[in-house]
This record gives C-alpha cells, structure tokens and sequence, in this order.
C-alpha cells in the first residue's frame, strides 16, 4: 500500500467519535471611531511600519532621498529598475527601493495584502532594502475576518500580509528592523 | 475575581527580576520616538547580564531516560541565564494578556479555534484528500510520507531530481523531528536555516529550545561567541545590532545562490489547496521565493477546512504567541510562481495513531504559538533544552512520550499541573489533565522504571494511613526529613528544588499535642 493510502486508511481507522460540528464563524464588531485610515495607520505604526499622505510623485524623493536603485510596480512612480515577470530573484539583490501597490489593507492590524501580480517577482518584496506600498484609503477592510472574504485568496498563487518591516528580536528580546528582508515599510495614501 | 498583576509606575507589570532594569536597550522605535514592542520585543528595556557560561542541555543517553531535573538543575545554577529567561518568557505572557483584554470576544475566538480544529481532525480524512486535490489541480507536487525517516527520503529525493546541493530554510518543528538537517549533511546537501534565532542555534550545534524564539535561552555574550567561532565577527563586540547585520550579510548571498528553498506551514487549507507561513523575519518568503524550486513539509495535523477559519486562527496565533496582533508576515502559498516548482510532503509521523486515543488526541489541535511554555514556570525556570526533546515546555510533555515512551517517561513529572497552560492554549487543549494522564499511562506501562514506582506505591501506602504517616513522621522526627525521600528529591516534584524548604519543626504537632494536653499544660 503506498503511503498516501496507508496514512489515510490509519486515520480514517482512528478518527474520534462524536459528531464534532463545523462552526459558522461569527462577526465581532470593532469600532474604528470613523476614521479607519487614522484607525488602521495607529496599528501600522504599532507594527514598526510608516504612513505618509502626499502626491504619487512626490513620494519617493521625499521618503529616500539617498535612494539609488528604485523599482517601481506602479505607473504612477517612476522607478530606474524595470523588471519582468523572466527576472531572476538574484539580481534584485541591489535593489533599494521597491514600490509596488497593495491589493487592500486591514484596519485591524495594518496590514497590506501584496498579490503575486502585483509584485510580478515575488522576491521583489523581501530583497528590497525599502518597500513603499501605495494604498488607496478606500481600499481598506476593517477587521482579518473580512479579509478573509475577499477573492484574492481563492484567485492568486502567493498573496501574502505585510504588516510593517521585517523584524526580529531574537537576541535578549531588542527589536531590530531589516532581519531578512525590508528594512523599512511605508504606505503611501496618495493624494490626486 | 482576579486582582490584576503588581503594577510598576510606568504602568507596565513590575519585573520579577528588578536588577534587569535598565534605561533604553536601543530597540526600535516609531517615527514619534515611542519605543515599539511588536513580535517578540521585550515591553520594556532590559538590563544584558554579564557575561557567564551558557548552560548547555540535557546530556542524551541512547537507553535512558532524559534526565531533564539535572539539566534544569545546571541552568538554576547559572542565575544570569535563568532570569533572563524568566523575564522575557513572562513578559511574552503579560503582553499575550494585554492583547486578550483588547479584544471582547478573545473566549469566542478560543472556542471556535478549539471547534474547528476538532471538526477537522475528526474528519481528516476528507479534509487530506481535498487538500490534495485542490494543490494538485493548483500545479503543486503533494508527497506523502509516514514517518520522520520517510520524509526525509523524500525530501532528498526531490532535492536530487533537481541537482540541488544548497538548501535555505525557514523554521520547522516538523524538520526538527524528523532530524532532515542531519540527514540532508550526510548526503552532501547544504542547509542553511534563514532565522536568526534558528540559525544562531544550528551555528552552535544545538537544538531551538523554544518553538516561537529558539536561542531564547541564550545572551547576547553567547550570541557573541558563536558568531566570532562560526562567522568571524569581532569576538569583543556583542552588541546586538551589530550581530544581526552580520548575520543579515553572511546569509544573504547564500539565499541569492540556493538551489531550493523549504519552509513549513502553520495552517494547510483544504478548501483551496493553500498553505500558510507566518514569519517576523520575512525568512519564509525569500526561502520560498528566491531558490527555483520550494519544499514545504507540513503535518497532518495542520489542516484547516476553509479559508474563512484562517480569520479566527490567524488573529490568536500571534497574540499568544508573542502579544504582537499578527506577524509581520502571513503568506498564502496556493500555488508555484512563474517558472518556479513548488512540492508539498504531508507527514503522518505519529499522528495518525495519536488520533486514536481518546485521551490524547485533542493534543493534535496545537497550532505551534508557545504560550504554554511562556506561562508555565517548570519552563521558565529550566530552560527548554533541559527536556533533551524536540518539543519542551508542557506541550512536549505531552508530545514527546508519544515518540518514545521510555526515552522521555520523565518529562509528564515536570510539571506543577498549576493548569496556567490549559488556561493561556488558544485552542483549549486540556494540557494539564493531558500531562496527569500520561503519568498514570506511563506508570501502568512500567515506562517510568522500577525505581519510581516503587517510590510512588511507598508514598501511596504512608499518605493513605494515618497511623503510618504518624508513625513514619515521628521515627524521623519531621515530615520534611522523611518526605524529601519521596516526594522532593525525585522527579515526582523536581520543581520545589530551586524553593528553599522551611526549616523542620523540633516535634511534631500530635508530639506537642500529646506533652502539653493540647497547649493545656505549661511547657517546662
């Protein structure tokens, strides 16, 4: 038998008694005051990310004046790096800036939702130094339950929850920015 | 009614350890200049011990039983790791507190982690195969492996069909169990773990002594040592910023150049063939989406059926695993990126049997967030390599036996079954009855050796007679002179070691009641 059929066959032969129900889930409120842009960039900035409101154009002088390499996913911004979907990871090694637009943010916990066509190399958002996420303020959900209804996780291959930078605090407890990846998260609310 | 804990004047709950205080640790802070405490940042600054020499874990015999008190023992004995240790477990649970209190419906979520999870399990069946056809239909490669050694056979396998020497890897309990690092070296294939916890802890030759922050155990002066030996970094510079660029810089260009990358998964769904991965560090996702190729090992156990649930797990994972809201990633993995090759390995390795027993089987619920072992003070106060195990804390003492009863039969005893860990489990396992259970199966089995039971009938007989325990007292002239035989100085309550136990009472009390009538007669 392989194992596949082996591994099934153990637990169909040891599933527990009991009838054990599928819960419906439930919707808890949250009171975002009114403001859910101000609700969810209080949470961003828990979560060690930043916010800034201003014009598209304006963002990435204004934010990384040093800034050499910048690969922009979105019209709006111009970047110096182009990159297409054959781009190897490894040569976005050098990248500083990476601007890419977010599929929707989460009130809750000022989270960005970034879709692999978005990011058309996924790894884009990891070997950056910076990343500046543009999300329009409608475009927020307010709670991780809705978030979960939205057709991105039924549709997309990777999708992944940035919420602020990568981070660690693996030694005594200290909490260091730029563990593995971006060593700074910015979403821009922009302003037409 | 509860009193809420001793508060310090900045508002936070007072330190155990006062000495750790200090003025600013030059942690990160917000664009305010307030100092930030997401993912396992301390709530406030902690003072570095000095440095001293880092306990090292349980010695292993291949025959015996761990001996985890004389581990636990050995890191009592070095007080600057051991309350360091202390702090920043119970400051994880105190920041698990605060964010439970911010959110009204925290029992409803427990319940409805709790349900699901058993809903699933009693129906994994239905839900592996839907997985399975869903990450098939997806373009994903789903393996099947019984046990530890089969996965790892299979691992290889996939890593040579694609002349694969360097491997990059996130964090995996279920890697750990199955000991693939070991394996993949002894046929010539490199890995290199991407957590800086993870990787300070292979740099050193030792296992993660925690699920969630594996060289908790360790001081900074440590993390100095091992990456001056390993990395060639300033052995004189132990400043924390400093070693975690070094170790940003060193691991870089091996992620750039690996030839696979392979992650684990907190939840797999069944609905859509997806599985997740939440990480701090971002490590996940550049193992998984650098290399061309990607292995996720994921058990049985990690099944969920829809994608709607991940917004119940989602919110309680890192909450009580570190008191931050969320990771700073949660990445759902549905499919392979363009020109890449993704391969899913669904592992049984016990779990399957697990769900067979009615006492044990709710243990399967676990989702990995390490709240037990931050609230449980046998942990907090031993350390977790003192279990010689893969999973320590209270969830490996229920964990463990089930991988080899006699090797880990004195793990259940390290416990004080305070039931702090049932009370913090985001998914309500019963950890506590869990861990007396397995005492009373292991010493049915006999696993728990002659000696302790022997111990276990003695204490039985003289606490179940009056007359006997009087008799017993008196011959010794205290209880405590007699008691320590059997119920301190044994693994049965190792824990009251690091206590001080009060001096004995010149008579007992029915020796007193006897020569003064009952406090009738003045003493001469």
């Amino acid at each position: 038998m392989s194992s596949r059929d082996t591994i099934l066959s153990a637990v169909r032969a040891n599933r527990p008694a009991g009838p054990h129900p599928l819960p419906e889930l439930p919707i808890f409120p949250l009171d975002d005051s009114g403001d859910r842009v101000a609700f969810f960039r209080q949470s961003l900035e828990g979560m060690g990310g930043r916010s800034w409101i201003g014009k598209a154009v304006d963002a990435v002088g204004a934010l990384f004046p040093q800034a050499k390499v910048i690969a922009s996913l979105v019209p709006e911004i111009a970047g110096n790096r182009d990159m297409t979907a054959e781009t190897r990871p490894r040569d976005l090694a050098d990248i500083d800036v990476a601007v890419v637009r977010a599929a929707f943010g989460v009130a809750e916990t000022g989270s960005v939702l970034l879709i692999d066509q978005a990011l058309v190399v996924n790894a884009v958002a990891y070997l950056a130094q910076h990343l500046l996420v543009v999300l329009e303020p409608w475009n927020i959900m307010l709670t991780m339950k809705e978030a979960y209804q939205r057709p991105e996780f039924h549709q997309q291959r990777y999708a992944s929850f940035h919420t602020g930078p990568s981070a660690t605090a693996d030694i005594e407890g200290i909490l260091i920015h730029g563990a593995q990846g971006v060593r700074s998260l910015t979403v821009l609310f922009p302003e037409s | 009614m509860s009193e809420g804990p001793r508060l310090d004047s900045d508002g936070l709950p007072a330190l155990l350890h006062r000495e750790l205080r200090a003025g600013d640790d030059g942690g990160a802070r917000d664009s305010l200049g307030g100092r930030l405490t997401h993912g396992e940042a301390t709530s406030r600054p902690l003072r570095p011990p000095t440095p001293e020499p880092q306990p090292r874990g349980a010695v292993l015999h291949r025959h015996r039983p761990v001996d985890h008190d004389e581990a636990a023992q050995r890191f009592i004995d070095a007080p600057r790791h051991e309350k360091m240790h202390d702090e920043r477990l119970w400051d994880l649970r105190q920041k698990r507190d605060r964010q439970m209190h911010a959110i009204p419906e925290w029992e409803a979520l427990r319940d409805l982690a709790s349900t699901v999870k058993q809903h699933t399990l009693a129906h994994l069946d239905e839900y592996l195969e839907q997985f399975e056809a869903q990450a098939v239909a997806n373009g994903i490669h789903v393996h099947w492996a019984r046990d530890g050694a089969e996965h790892n056979t299979v691992v290889h396998g996939i890593l040579a069909d694609h002349g694969a020497r360097r491997l990059i890897k996130s964090k995996s309990m279920l890697t750990e169990e199955t000991g693939l690092r070991h394996y993949l070296a002894g046929v010539g294939i490199e890995v290199v773990e991407t957590d800086l916890g993870e990787r300070i802890q292979q740099l050193d030759d030792e296992a993660p002594s925690h699920i969630v922050v594996p060289a908790v155990h360790k001081l900074r002066s440590d993390v100095a040592e091992v990456f001056a030996r390993t990395l060639g970094t300033d052995p004189g510079n132990d400043d924390v910023h400093y070693l975690a660029e070094q170790q940003r810089e060193k691991t870089r260009p091996v992620i750039l150049e690996a030839d696979a990358g392979m992650t684990g998964a907190n939840f797999a769904v069944a609905e859509t063939g997806t599985f997740v991965v939440c990480t701090n560090e971002g490590n996940a996702d550049l193992s998984a989406n650098v290399p061309p190729l990607h292995i996720a090992s994921i058990g049985i156990e990690k099944l969920i059926p829809r994608i709607a649930d991940l917004g119940v797990f989602i919110r309680l994972l890192s909450r009580s695993a570190l008191g931050s809201p969320i990771t700073q990633y949660t990445s759902h993995f549905r499919g392979p990126r363009h020109g890449g090759e993704m391969h899913v390995v669904l592992v049984d390795n016990g779990r399957s049997a697990r769900l067979g027993e009615p006492q044990f089987w709710q243990s399967l619920k676990c989702i990995r967030c390490g709240a037990c072992m931050n609230t449980c003070p046998v942990y907090r106060r031993s350390g977790g390599l003192s279990y010689g195990a893969t999973y320590s804390g209270p969830i490996g003492l229920i964990l463990d036996p089930t991988f080899d009863r006699r090797r880990y039969s004195t793990l259940p005893f390290a416990s004080t079954l305070n039931g702090s860990c049932t009370n913090v489990c985001p998914v309500k396992i019963n950890i506590h009855e869990q861990i007396f259970a397995w005492r009373k199966v292991l010493a049915k089995s006999h696993d728990i050796g002659t000696a302790k039971q022997g111990l276990m009938k003695a204490a039985g007989a003289i606490l179940a007679h009056p007359a006997l325990y009087r008799a017993a007292i008196a011959a010794a002239d205290s209880a405590l002179k007699v008691l320590p035989a059997f119920l301190v100085a044994n693994p049965l309550n190792s824990w009251t070691r690091g206590r001080d136990m009060p001096a004995p009472p010149r008579e007992t009390f029915h020796q007193w009641h006897h020569r003064t009538d009952g406090g009738r007669k003045q003493a001469p």
